[in-house]
């Protein structure tokens, strides 16, 4: 025991000394019989691994595996960002971002001389968010639901008010 | 008792609707058991294997509504294999001989055919209702037998069920003449609809007030209905997939402006949040609210639309609705009722999942609360405690911690205690799923308070055979107990046999009995199926060659007056 002990305290980590990770009690295993193993430290199982776990209908489990793999798709969707009377452009992962709030934040902070009253703000602002989809049209960013926004858009660009009133819906 | 006439008893039972006192009445003495058996109109079958169908017409020949169960409760998450059983053909083909009569037909995991539909659509010219609830086995094409040939149709409502799709047109086969429809429901069906066919019909149906559409419908379709359809109760909204400026958008607003009786909603599957304003004016009259499908709708907006809802009674939502979102529920849903918490993910993210914060908020603001079902990545004992002193008309608990086994969190205790609460305060506790670590305490607990637990779901708990043992000694009106990985094992089952004759039915997978132990069970009890549900390699093995202590891996056992029965696939062994 003593060995483990020095063992432990020569042991080289990154984090602070005295802190250790806590011991998760690993979760019962999948052949049946099982002790409580709150006494042993274990490595956690990979929850997917358990027949019928969690109590979920199919149906459910399908469209949550669904989405996963959707979120699993890593490639990057880099977009160029332009602005009217900025002298460069900028680019964007939309992957990056949840919905349109999170985006219009992220242009917010990088061409702060623009103010935004969120997607329908523009003509209170002056300028407006639009977008070129596949088929080639300049869209208003926000109409679509978020997944089919970033799916279809190729890049983006920043109007100012005087063009970007043409855009909105009459109301 | 003797000098009754027969027409007062029979007076007097019709007053009686529930299936526990007509029961009951039956078996006082032949007189009244004739009586009673005449008189019935709805009988409850609720595992199809207890009984042979032919016995139920023949008891029960002026039956006219007929509900039947087949699958143990665990096959819904994929525990009992494909063809394990279940089949509706002979409960349609002995109704078809026996009871003509038949009017209503509700049948929950079982497998029907399209054939099955057939003559079930063309032997009952009364036939009003049809209900099937996670069933399989049947396409499009047996609906359309329905539709064509059921006569004064009133009901026809799809569940979960596995439906293959031979093409949309089973719709347009409901004749011109049909206009008695009250309620349809096909939203689990994956396929495209003839949109036009239902249009027409949902127009030739004033007395529609339920429609619950499937993803395939969109925006512009259900517009039109709803122009067609104000008087709806209870709408499931179809795909709702719509953009913010267009007018398709501008006429759903308007559309549910007229909808002045709605007060249940579902669907929403590719609702964005954006669009959520358009229900806004049915809000404040829901009582019924589904977004379980709607993953696209969460943070602000989802807790903006729970404040509108100050009627709802029964809410069922994705677990992104965060703590935070179940706090506003709180505050707004003073009648709430049911409330069902499923989970977004199950990889282990848990990021936007809710604790048992959110719970206890709930318990705190909806005292009237009384059926829950919670995904969760962690509970306390505190929690638990709380939310039983808060809630204690509990009628169904389910609570699932996602990670099997897991202590409390703050203390790294089993959670006993806290489930042992809930039951000591929710005396009229029917329904209960357990989950996180447990030891056998909990089992104690239970068996003493859980007087009125009628179902009991246990997965990866327990220390030894005492737990299983507690249970099944304490609680008096169990019906179903279903455990899956726990270390109970013969001693546990051969306790004490003639409990299993009170019960509906037992399930055990994963644990600890052995082919000899259930061999002794179904030797004693003749009265019990005691099926073996075998899959491995060794299923090619005749059940004879193979030891008394070869581990079984799914048992299920229950009471029977019909010996065996004759359908079972290979893998199945009836003991």
């Amino acid at each position: 025991m003593e060995d483990l002990d020095n063992l432990k305290a020569t042991e080289l980590t990154l984090g602070l000394p005295g802190t250790d990770a806590p011991e998760k009690p690993s979760p019962a295993s999948t052949t049946g019989a099982n002790k409580r193993a709150n006494e042993e430290c274990c490595l956690p199982v990979a929850k997917k691994q358990v027949v019928g776990w969690p109590p979920l209908r199919s149906y459910r489990m399908n469209s949550i595996r669904i989405r996963k793999m959707d979120a699993e798709d890593n490639t990057g969707i880099y977009v160029k960002v332009g602005m009217d009377g900025a002298p460069y452009l900028r680019k964007v992962d939309l992957r990056v971002y949840t919905g349109y709030k999170e985006l219009m934040e992220a242009l917010n902070d990088m061409f702060k001389c623009f103010s935004l009253g969120g997607a329908e703000g523009h003509e209170e602002s002056g300028y407006a968010i639009t977008y070129e989809d596949k088929d080639g049209d300049w869209m208003l960013v926000g109409d679509v639901p978020w997944e089919m926004f970033i799916s279809s858009c190729k890049r983006m660009r920043i109007m100012k008010g005087s063009e970007a009133r043409g855009l909105s819906s009459s109301t | 008792m003797t000098y009754f006439p027969e027409e007062v008893v029979e007076h007097i039972v019709d007053f009686l609707g529930s299936h526990r006192d007509r029961n009951a009445v039956s078996t006082v003495c032949k007189a009244w058991y004739q009586v009673e058996r005449l008189s019935r109109r709805n009988v409850f079958v609720g595992n199809c294997y207890a009984i042979r169908p032919e016995r139920v017409m023949a008891r029960f020949p002026w039956m006219k509504s007929l509900g039947v169960k087949g699958k143990p409760h665990f096959a819904d998450f994929n525990l009992v294999p494909y063809d394990w059983g279940g089949f509706a053909q002979p409960w349609i083909e002995a109704a078809a001989r026996g009871c003509p009569g038949l009017e209503e037909l509700r049948l929950k995991r079982m497998v029907v055919t399209d054939d099955d539909l057939e003559l079930l659509a063309r032997s009952f010219p009364s036939f009003k209702s049809l209900v099937l609830v996670s069933c399989e086995g049947f396409s499009t094409d047996g609906l359309a037998a329905i539709a064509t040939y059921c006569r004064g149709l009133r009901e026809l409502d799809l569940q979960e069920n596995e439906v293959e799709d031979h093409g949309r047109q089973w719709l347009s086969c409901f004749p011109d003449s049909c206009t008695s429809l009250v309620s349809l429901n096909f939203a689990c069906l994956k396929g495209e609809i003839n949109t036009n066919a239902l249009e027409r019909l949902v127009a030739r149906c004033p007395d529609l007030r339920s429609l619950k559409l499937n993803r395939a419908i969109s925006v512009e379709s259900l517009n039109r209905i709803l122009a067609r359809a104000p008087h709806l109760v209870d709408l499931g909204t179809g795909s709702m997939m719509v953009n913010h400026h267009t007018e398709a958008y501008h006429r759903l607003i308007n559309a549910f402006l007229g909808c002045k009786s709605l007060r249940s909603l579902s669907g929403f599957w590719d609702a964005s949040s954006c669009c959520l304003q358009a229900v806004y004016p049915v809000c404040v009259n829901l009582t019924a609210l589904n977004l379980s499908y709607a993953p696209a709708i969460q943070g602000d907006d989802l807790i903006k639309l729970i404040c509108l809802c100050f009627k709802l009674q029964k809410l069922w939502v994705l677990d992104c609705i965060g703590d935070k979102g179940l706090a506003a529920v709180a505050s707004t849903c003073k009648d709430l009722q049911e409330l069902r918490v499923f989970p977004s993910d199950i990889y282990g993210a848990g990021t936007t999942a809710v604790t048992e914060e959110g719970l206890v908020a709930i318990s705190s603001g909806c005292s009237k609360l009384n059926s829950l079902l919670y995904f969760c990545y962690q509970m306390t004992n505190t929690a638990l405690v709380t939310v039983a002193k808060n809630c204690p008309h509990f009628t169904r608990f389910r609570l699932c911690i996602l990670d099997p086994g897991k202590p409390d969190p703050v203390t790294d205790q089993p959670l006993d205690e806290g489930f042992g609460a809930i039951v000591r305060s929710c005396k009229n506790l029917r329904r209960l799923s357990l989950s996180g670590l447990l030891t056998d305490k909990v089992f104690l607990y239970i068996g003493m308070h859980a007087e009125h637990l009628e179902m009991l779901s246990i997965a990866f708990a327990g220390d030894s055979d005492k737990g299983m043992v507690y249970v099944l000694n304490g609680c008096k009106n169990l019906r179903k107990l279903e455990i899956r990985d726990c270390p109970f094992g013969d001693d546990a089952l051969l306790k004490d046999v003639t409990k299993y004759e009170t019960m509906r039915s037992l399930w055990m997978s994963s644990c600890d009995v052995t082919l000899g132990g259930c061999r002794a069970l179904a030797a004693k009890m003749p009265s019990l199926n005691v099926e073996i549900i075998n899959e491995s390699d060794e299923a090619d093995e005749f059940q004879e060659n193979l030891s008394d202590l070869h581990k079984v891996e799914k048992l299920y056992v229950y009471r029977t007056v019909a010996r065996g029965r004759t359908d079972a696939p290979d893998f199945v062994w009836i003991l």
